[in-house]
C-alpha cells in the first residue's frame, strides 16, 4: 500500500495545507520510511522542519493503526521517544509538537522529562505515560533505573535522537547507543517494530553516525537529505593597522568599534565569542564604545541565572534586541527569526562550528547566512581566509564516534543493577551489539563484572566491598543508600564543582567556578553576567555578593571549553599560507597581511604546503625552537612532548612547553640540538606510541582524563544533600585515586582507559599518525632568525605550559632549586 | 630506600625518613600522624573500588618501621583510624597483637571516632594532648594555641603539608614533606591514601620533602 493512500497521510496533509503548507520533499520522504517501519537518519538543518519530518511520521503512524480511534483513544503509552541533548530545547519542541496535537485532533498528551522537572509530575508520568516523551539522555538513564521500566516502552514505536551529531563524539553518545541497545532487546521481546530515528546537521560522516545508532538493531539505515542550500557570505573585519607581532586577546577588543556599524544596520547580530570569560569583557566593552545600545544588547552564557537566559531567547524572537553577545550556549537551538547577522569573535577552531553559526543568521529560504569574522590576533586573519575556502570546498569535519569507554559501562550497568537487574550473559550479548563495546572481549567484560562486583584487588576476609551483588545469576544492587547514590550520578557531564552566586537579598546571579572564586579575597571585584560585584563571602556552595560601581574588576576564567583546530582547518590554512605573497593571494585578508608576510618572510620564511618551518631563537629566556604544523593545540602539545622526549635521550635536557594551534614552543637553558642531519628522525613514527608513553606529559594528560572517568565509574562520590557530613568521609580527589591506582593497581580498567583516551583523543593519536606522516614527506625547513618572528610571537605570549625533563626527579629538583637562587 | 636524616631539636635527635615516620633517638619513639587506617575500607564498603592494598602497604611499612629503629613506644599525632569501625580493623589488631609489648599512644584526631573501649581492647592509650619535657603533642596545630605554654614545642599533624617547588617555566612539582617553624613541627599524613595541602613556608622555616625514596631539605 502506498502511504499516500492511508488515512493518516490525508489527516496529516489536510492539516498542512489548512495552513498554507505542503511538506518538503525530504518530510514526506522520511514519513514513507516510517510507514515502512524503517529506521535510518534525517540530515537537514536548523529551521525547515526537520521536527516534523520524524513527528508527524509518527503521528501518520499512529493514525493508521487507529483510523477509527485516533481522535478519542486515551492513554495509549508512550509511542514515540524524543531523545534532545538540550534541556532548554525541550519546551519549544514540546510547544510545537502540541499544537500539531491539537489541531490535528489527535488526543495525545507530550511530556518533557528532564532535570528540571519536578517530582509530582514525575509520578503522574509514573502512573500515566504521555504518548510522546521529550527526554534528555541522562534522564532516559533513570528511567532505565526505575523498577519496572520495561512495562514503560511496551508500546513505544519510534526513537528519535535530535541533533545526533552533538552527541556522537561524546560519552553522551554512548549513553544514548546503550538505551537504544536496551530498547531494541526490549522490542523484541515484546514484538513489537521499533523504528529508530537520527536527526543530524551535516558533519563529514553522516553514512558512519547513522551506523552507530542503528548499530544495535542490525537494521540497514537510510539517509534523508533535505538538500537546502543556504548561501554563505563570510566577511573579515580588518583592522587599519596589521601588527606584525600579533597577539591573542587583546585585538580583538581594540576592533569592537568596528563592529557597532554592522549591529547598528542589521536586524538582530548575534555575537559568537569563545570563552564565557570573553564575552563578559565584549559585553562591558560593547556597552562602553556604543553607549546608545544599553537596553538593546544582552549577554548570554552557560554560566548565567537560567531565568535571565530565557528571557535574552525570548527577546531574541520577538525582535527586543539588537545584539546578543554569547558563547556556544546559542550554537544548538530552536532559530530566532529576527537574527540576520553573526559575528565570529576568535578562530571559530572548525569549518563545521563555523557553518553551523553562521547558519543562526537568514534561516528562511532563500536568505543569505551573513557572518562576520572578527580576528583576536592579526594572523587570524588567515583563518577567515582558510574557512572562505573551506566553504566553497565543502570540507566538513567528522564526529568519530567513541570506543570501548569502560566508566559508561560501569554506570549503566549499576543503573540497571539498581531497576530489573541483568544476567551477564545476555548482558553481554546485548552490550555487544552497541557500535562502543562491539570489539570488547571476554577479559574485558569480566573486569568490569568483577569491578562491581568486587571491587578489584581485595584482602578477601578483611573485605566488605559492596555494589552489585549476584543473586541466583541475577546482578542487583540492594542497598537502597547506594542506590541512591548512583542515581545521584548518572550522566556522563562533569562539570567543576559551581558555586552559586547570589546577591544579599537573594536574588541568584549565576553559577561560578570554584576554584576562581576561592583565590579572590573578600571586597575583591569581579565581573558575572554582565556585572561588576564585589566578593562578601563564601558559605557552603553560594557566594555573597553585593553590587559595585568599581571601574575596576577581575573576569573570571571558565575552565574548559578550549576547543582545538580541527585537521580540516588545518589543512586549509596550510593551503591559505602556500599562496601568501604570491598573486593568488585574492583575498582582501591575505592583502592586509602583506606587511606581516613581508616581515616573516625576511626574518625567517612562510611555509608552502608541502613545507614545515622550523626556527631556533636565542633570547635571554633561553634557547627556543618554534615549530609550525597548523595540526591545533592537542596534537601539537603531544608532538613537542614527543620532541622533547627524543631529543633528551640524546643528551640531558629540560624543556618548557607552550603551544597553540599553529604551533609550538620548546625552550631550554641550554641550545636544542635539532638540525638537517637529525630532524627527520625526530619526526619518525617508528616507536611512536612506546616513545609517547615514555614522556612525562602522558602521565599527567591521563591524570586529567581520570578525573571524567573516576567521576562516571563512580568512583569519586560528589555528596548530596542532607548527607554532607557523613560524605566527607567518603570523599577524595581525582589525582589522589589516579596516584593510588598507579601504585597499587596499575592494570585498573578505568586506569588503563584513562590513557586510552589519552592517546585517542588528547593526543589524537591517529591525527598525530597522519600529521608526522605529512611531516616526513614534506620538506623541513631550519631558519636561525635574529629575533622573535611574526608567526613566533603569539606562542611566545601564550602561557599555557607543560613540562618534561629525561633527569632524575631529585636532580630536577636540585637543579629548579639553582635556578631559583 | 635512602637513609633517615637528622633534625636537632633542644638538643634532642630526631630522625626524618622517607616513610614518613619520626624517630625520637633518646625517648625511642617512634611518631607518626594520620594513618587513616580503615579509609580504604570505608570507601570499598560504601561501592567505593578503591585498591585495599594501599592499606595493607601501609600496615606493612608502619611495623617495618617500628622494627628498623627498634622503638620502645609508638606515639601517632592523631587519626589513626579513618572512621568507624569496619572490617579493616581486624587487620589492624592482628599485627597490634604480633607486638602486644609495645605501647602505642594515640593523641586524639578528628577521625579517631570509636568507642573508647575499642582503643582499650587493642591496648591504645587515647589522650587529647600529651607533654614531655618542652615537647606537647596535638593533632590539630591550630587548636594548640590557648592549650599550651609559650616554651613549649608542638608537634602536629592534621594539615597533610605539601611543598610546592617551583622552577623556571612554570615548573612546578609537589611532595609530602616535614615542616619546621620556630615553635611547631607539622607532620607529613603516612597513609598513602591521603591528599596534600599546600604550605607556604617563611623564611626561617624548614622544611624536608619526600621526593620518591629519599628526604631532600628544601630550605
Amino acid at each position: 500500500m502506498n502511504i499516500t493512500e492511508t488515512h493518516g497521510y490525508k489527516v496529516v496533509t489536510n492539516w498542512l495545507s489548512s495552513k498554507g503548507y505542503s511538506p518538503f520533499a525530504f518530510q514526506a520522504e522520511t514519513w514513507e520510511h516510517i510507514f515502512q517501519h524503517h529506521s535510518g537518519l534525517v540530515n537537514a538543518p536548523t529551521g525547515y522542519g526537520k521536527t516534523f519530518s520524524v513527528f508527524l511520521g509518527a503521528v501518520i503512524q499512529f493514525i493508521n493503526q487507529h483510523p477509527e480511534t485516533f481522535k478519542s483513544s486515551k492513554k495509549n503509552g508512550l509511542q514515540l521517544l524524543w531523545v534532545t541533548p538540550l534541556r532548554a530545547l525541550a519546551k519549544d519542541i514540546g510547544r510545537a509538537m502540541e499544537e500539531a496535537i491539537h489541531e490535528i485532533g489527535i488526543s495525545w498528551q507530550v511530556g518533557i522529562r528532564n532535570g528540571d522537572t519536578d517530582t509530582s509530575e514525575r509520578q503522574k508520568q509514573k502512573r500515566n505515560m504521555p504518548e510522546v516523551l521529550i527526554i534528555t539522555p541522562e534522564s532516559l538513564h533513570l528511567l532505565l533505573a526505575q523498577k519496572g521500566y520495561p512495562e514503560i516502552f511496551k508500546s513505544l514505536s519510534l526513537i528519535a535522537i535530535d541533533e545526533w551529531h552533538e552527541l556522537i563524539g561524546g560519552k553522551r553518545g554512548i549513553l544514548v547507543e546503550l538505551a537504544v541497545s536496551r530498547l531494541v532487546a526490549l522490542s523484541k521481546q515484546h514484538r513489537t517494530q521499533l523504528s529508530i530515528w537520527g536527526i543530524s546537521a551535516t558533519i563529514g560522516n553522516l553514512e558512519q553516525a547513522m551506523e552507530v545508532l542503528l548499530y544495535a538493531s542490525k537494521k540497514k539505515g537510510y539517509i534523508i537529505k533535505a538538500n537546502i542550500h543556504k548561501p554563505i557570505e563570510v566577511l573579515s573585519v580588518i583592522p587599519d593597522e596589521i601588527e606584525k607581532y600579533p597577539w591573542a586577546g587583546h585585538l580583538g577588543i581594540k576592533l569592537a568599534e568596528k563592529i557597532v556599524p554592522i549591529i547598528e544596520q542589521s536586524n538582530t547580530t548575534l555575537i559568537f565569542i569563545n570563552t564565557r570569560g570573553m564575552s563578559e569583557t565584549w559585553y562591558q566593552t560593547l556597552l562602553n564604545v556604543a553607549p546608545q545600545l544599553a537596553g538593546t544588547i544582552a549577554l548570554h552564557h552557560g554560566s548565567i541565572e537560567q531565568e535571565l537566559r530565557l528571557w535574552v531567547e525570548d527577546a531574541l524572537h520577538t525582535q527586543k534586541l539588537k545584539a546578543v553577545v554569547c558563547t556556544a550556549s546559542l550554537d544548538l537551538g530552536v532559530d530566532f527569526r529576527p537574527v540576520d547577522t553573526v559575528i565570529q569573535v576568535g578562530s571559530p577552531k572548525g569549518v563545521a562550528r563555523f557553518l553551523q553559526r553562521a547558519g543562526r543568521s537568514g534561516h528562511r529560504p532563500g536568505e543569505v547566512s551573513k557572518i562576520y569574522f572578527l580576528p583576536t590576533h592579526s594572523l587570524e586573519l588567515v583563518e577567515a581566509a582558510a574557512l572562505k575556502k573551506a566553504i566553497g570546498e565543502t570540507a566538513i569535519e567528522t564526529r568519530e564516534p567513541l570506543l570501548l569507554c569502560f566508566d559508561v559501562l560501569l554506570q549503566y550497568l549499576c543503573t540497571l543493577a539498581i531497576s530489573e537487574g541483568f544476567k551477564a550473559i545476555e548482558m553481554l550479548e546485548e552490550i555487544k551489539t552497541t557500535h562502543c563495546f562491539s570489539d570488547m572481549n571476554e577479559q574485558e567484560w569480566q573486569e568490569v563484572l568483577l569491578h562491581i562486583t568486587q571491587g578489584g584487588t581485595a584482602l578477601q576476609q578483611y573485605d566488605e566491598y559492596r555494589k552489585v551483588e549476584i543473586e541466583n545469576g541475577m546482578y542487583k544492587i540492594k542497598s537502597r543508600r547506594i542506590a541512591m547514590r548512583h542515581r545521584m550520578h548518572i550522566g556522563t557531564i562533569v562539570s567543576d564543582a559551581m558555586l552559586k552566586v547570589k546577591l544579599m537579598n537573594g536574588k541568584f546571579i549565576g553559577v561560578i567556578e570554584e576554584w576562581f572564586i576561592s583565590r579572590l579575597e573578600p571586597g575583591t571585584v569581579f565581573t558575572l553576567a554582565g556585572r561588576n560585584l564585589e566578593l562578601i563571602g563564601i558559605k557552603e556552595m553560594t557566594v555573597t555578593v553585593k553590587p559595585s560601581s568599581s571601574k575596576k574588576s577581575i573576569v573570571p576564567s571558565w575552565m574548559g571549553g578550549r576547543m582545538p583546530l580541527t585537521a580540516n582547518l588545518g589543512l586549509m590554512l596550510r593551503k591559505t599560507l602556500d599562496v601568501a605573497l604570491t598573486k593568488k593571494a585574492k583575498e582582501p585578508e591575505l592583502k592586509a597581511l602583506t606587511p606581516l608576510f613581508e616581515l616573516q618572510e625576511t626574518l625567517s620564511h612562510i611555509p608552502k604546503e608541502n613545507e614545515l618551518l622550523i626556527e631556533h631563537i636565542e633570547t635571554k629566556d633561553g634557547f627556543h625552537l618554534f615549530v609550525y604544523p597548523f595540526e591545533g593545540r592537542l596534537v601539537h602539545e603531544a608532538m613537542a612532548a614527543l620532541l622533547a622526549w627524543r631529543i633528551s635521550r640524546k643528551i640531558p635536557i629540560t624543556f618548557s612547553f607552550v603551544m597553540n594551534d599553529y604551533g609550538f614552543e620548546l625552550l631550554s637553558d641550554q641550545p636544542i640540538p635539532v638540525d638537517d642531519s637529525n630532524v627527520y628522525e625526530l619526526f619518525s613514527i617508528e616507536n611512536l606510541m612506546n616513545d609517547i608513553t615514555q614522556s612525562v606529559n602522558s602521565v599527567e594528560m591521563a591524570k586529567r582524563k581520570f578525573r571524567d572517568i573516576a567521576v562516571i565509574g563512580g568512583l569519586i562520590f560528589q555528596g548530596y544533600p542532607g548527607e554532607q557530613k557523613k560524605a566527607r568521609h567518603l570523599q577524595s580527589s581525582a589525582s589522589l585515586l589516579f596516584k593510588v591506582f598507579s601504585d597499587y593497581e596499575p592494570d585498573n580498567l578505568l586506569l588503563r582507559q584513562a590513557y586510552q583516551e589519552v592517546f585517542d583523543q588528547q593526543m589524537e593519536e591517529v591525527r598525530l599518525r597522519n600529521a608526522l606522516s605529512r611531516i616526513l614527506k614534506s620538506k623541513i625547513i631550519i631558519q636561525f632568525p635574529q629575533q622573535l618572528t611574526p608567526f613566533c610571537f603569539p606562542i611566545k605570549v601564550d602561557s599555557m605550559r607543560e613540562n618534561m625533563s629525561s633527569e632524575q626527579l631529585e636532580d630536577r629538583v636540585r637543579k629548579m632549586q639553582q635556578q631559583l637562587q | 630506600m635512602t637513609a633517615p636524616i637528622l633534625h636537632q631539636l633542644f638538643n634532642q635527635h630526631f630522625w626524618l625518613s622517607p616513610e614518613r615516620v619520626l624517630f625520637w633517638e633518646q625517648e625511642k619513639t617512634l611518631i607518626v600522624s594520620d594513618l587513616h587506617f580503615g579509609k580504604t575500607g570505608h570507601f570499598r564498603k560504601s561501592g567505593i573500588a578503591v585498591p585495599q592494598s594501599v592499606y595493607k602497604e601501609d600496615l606493612q611499612r608502619l611495623f617495618a618501621q617500628i622494627s628498623f629503629f627498634k622503638a620502645e613506644q609508638l606515639l601517632i599525632v592523631g587519626d589513626l583510624f579513618h572512621s568507624i569501625v569496619n572490617r579493616e580493623m581486624d587487620f589492624f589488631l592482628k599485627w597490634r597483637k604480633d607486638i602486644s609489648q609495645l605501647p602505642f599512644l594515640l593523641i586524639k584526631g578528628n577521625h579517631d571516632i570509636l568507642p573508647s573501649n575499642w582503643y582499650q581492647e587493642a591496648s591504645i592509650e587515647v589522650k587529647n594532648e600529651y607533654q614531655i619535657h618542652q615537647f606537647s603533642f596535638i593533632h590539630d596545630p591550630n587548636e594548640s594555641v590557648t592549650t599550651t605554654e609559650d616554651r613549649s614545642f608542638i608537634f602536629s599533624g592534621h594539615l597533610h603539608p605539601g611543598i610546592i617547588v617551583r622552577g623556571l617555566g612554570k615548573q612546578s612539582l609537589r611532595f609530602p614533606c616535614f615542616y619546621f617553624t620556630e615553635k611547631h613541627a607539622i607532620l607529613p599524613a603516612f597513609s598513602h591514601f591521603s591528599g596534600l595541602a599546600s604550605i607556604e613556608p617563611k623564611k626561617k622555616d624548614q622544611v624536608y620533602a619526600i621526593v620518591n625514596q629519599s628526604i631532600l631539605q628544601i630550605q
